[in-house]
């Protein structure tokens, strides 16, 4: 029997239409269809300045504005060739993990939800309504927050903005001790998670997938440590790695990354330096608002680069960032002008769910939730 | 990092770890390469793509075991138009390089990597999709983001980014 688990479904986290073919209540073959969320992100992006394509690529992965920020300005900032101060650096890297920290709690309450667990959902929210309101904070925005630029971060933190974050790093860690307590010793969780879409090391590789999924099959790769950018080689953090390839083997790394997040965000406050937010360009950086108010040149200056964008020197630049569903790249083309030419974001998803038919022919039907579940999905990423 | 100019000239580059052994392989199918902003771009001939991917993967020195992406980007109206743009990336070395095919508007087709590594399907057939590159020996090689009765490749430099009503 052909069934279709079609784009409105409460389990698939967003338009996703998987084709099954069963027999029983075994998957024979499985088929993913997408394209339900396509808006044609890529094509809009050559008709905009560079810092008009910012907004664009928070909506890309919803779930984690920052992290697609943060990559789109780093391909950028090194087409410019341009240096980052340490303190913007350091700012990117604790909003990146808070936005990690983000993610996560939105994986964890759905698939729990997915499998049963409903309390788990209301636990994960009510942090994330916290983290929410540290953006809000920041940058005026819960989700789409756009508040990386071409340079450096657009506004400095209020006051009171590092006392909220260490007062949720204090208490984070015990609620992360709670999800735990529900999940990981459970008897329900570890027979509907243990042993199911089992994937190994070799396929996760050639599927192209990366993140918890490829981790969570024993592949000890992670961009962060391995091929680090914005200062990520000045922290300390360890990169959980499972072996045994299956969904519970996938929950275990994106909790233990949880803890992990929390520690790097203590440490960028412990180390936060001193100095200024934007890198020392005038062509590229908007001035601040007191310079722009009171001199000509910087009055000149932001209206420059407002109308008429900067021009980025020809050239393509691939930048990976480890989001929290793996590799995600940007690849920015530029031709000298003050519009990129071309701009590919290399989803994370769409390769992990390249391995979704692999983990559940064969299975039954009520493990393809769990399978969708474990690969942390997000169709915007996938669709664009 | 302050820019410093792209080095273009193949002698020059001939001891990077990719470079080196697609010379040694095979000096013909490489066109030539490019040394920018830190990041290796080694132009291939389109009838060798498939084969010299197979030989970078299986490299004992530097293996490029994970295909990142496939992409196109449309120079139209210069010829050749589109670029393939591959991406590899060596886990053990955590070492990139891209690999870039050039075709001609008349006939955008070139072998598929699928064979290399299964993950290329996905990236294939959105290429195929949104531009219309054709990929022989692709398993399933059908419309990915669009609704499958669309006409006209999206993101061609020809097609208006408003659309057609």
């Amino acid at each position: 029997m052909i069934l279709n688990m079609g784009p409105q479904h409460p389990s698939t986290h967003g338009v996703l239409r998987v084709l099954l073919e069963i027999d029983g209540e075994t998957v024979v073959r499985m088929m993913p269809d997408i394209g339900f969320l396509h808006t044609g992100i890529e094509k809009t992006c050559e008709a905009k300045f560079y810092q008009q394509v910012v907004p664009l690529t928070d909506r890309i992965d919803y779930l984690c504005p920052m992290t697609n920020n943060l990559c789109y300005v780093l391909a950028v900032e090194k087409l410019l060739g341009l240096e980052i101060p340490p303190k913007a650096q350091w700012l990117r890297v604790l909003l990146n993990e808070l936005t990690r920290i983000n993610s996560h709690l939105v994986w964890l309450g759905t698939h729990a939800m997915d499998i049963g667990a409903l309390t788990v959902f209301l636990y994960c929210f009510r942090e994330r309504e916290e983290v929410l309101k540290i953006f809000e904070m920041a940058s005026g925005q819960r989700m789409m927050t756009s508040y990386f630029r071409v340079g450096g971060i657009a506004l400095e933190p209020p006051l009171g903005f590092f006392d909220r974050v260490r007062e949720f790093a204090g208490y984070f860690p015990s609620k992360v001790d709670e999800y735990e307590n529900l999940l990981t010793g459970n008897p329900i969780w570890a027979m509907r998670t243990k042993g199911v879409a089992r994937m190994t090391a070799e396929d996760a590789i050639a599927l192209g997938a990366s993140g918890p999924t490829l981790r969570g099959s024993g592949v000890d790769f992670d961009l962060r440590r391995d091929m680090p950018y914005s200062s990520y080689e000045k922290f300390q953090f360890k990169v959980p790695v499972s072996q045994e390839g299956d969904v519970f083997a996938r929950y275990m790394c994106r909790v233990q990354e949880l803890r992990e997040s929390i520690g790097i965000v203590r440490q960028a406050l412990d180390g936060m330096p001193e100095g200024p937010i934007k890198a020392d360009a005038p062509g590229v950086v908007l001035p601040d608002r007191e310079k722009m108010k009171t001199q000509m040149e910087a009055l000149i200056y932001h209206f420059k680069i407002i109308t008429e964008g900067f021009a980025v020197p020809a050239g393509e630049v691939y930048q990976a960032v480890e989001s929290p569903r793996g590799e995600m790249g940007y690849y920015v083309v530029s031709d000298g002008t003050a519009k990129p030419y071309r701009v590919h974001m290399r989803a994370a998803c769409l390769a992990n769910l390249q391995t979704l038919p692999k983990m559940c022919e064969g299975r039954l039907l009520a493990d393809v939730v769990a399978a969708i579940g474990s690969i942390d999905i997000v169709l915007g990423e996938i669709d664009r | 990092m302050a820019l410093v100019p792209a080095i273009t000239d193949l002698q020059e580059l001939k001891n990077h770890p990719a470079v080196a052994r697609l010379l040694d392989w095979n000096a013909e199918a490489v066109t030539g390469a490019k040394f920018d902003r830190d990041e290796m771009t080694i132009y291939v001939e389109r009838d060798h793509i498939r084969e010299a991917c197979v030989v970078l993967k299986e490299d004992p020195a530097c293996p490029f075991n994970f295909l990142s992406d496939v992409t196109c980007v449309d120079w139209y109206p210069s010829e050749p138009r589109f670029e393939v743009i591959y991406h590899l990336l060596s886990i053990p070395n955590k070492e990139r390089v891209r690999l870039k095919v050039r075709l001609n508007s008349g006939s955008p087709v070139v072998e598929s990597v699928t064979a290399v590594w299964p993950g290329a399907n996905y990236f294939e057939r959105e290429v195929f999709d949104l531009f219309g590159v054709r990929f022989t020996g692709h398993p399933y090689l059908r419309r990915l983001l669009m609704p499958e009765d669309w006409e006209g490749h999206p993101l061609r430099k020809d097609y208006p980014v408003e659309g057609y009503r």
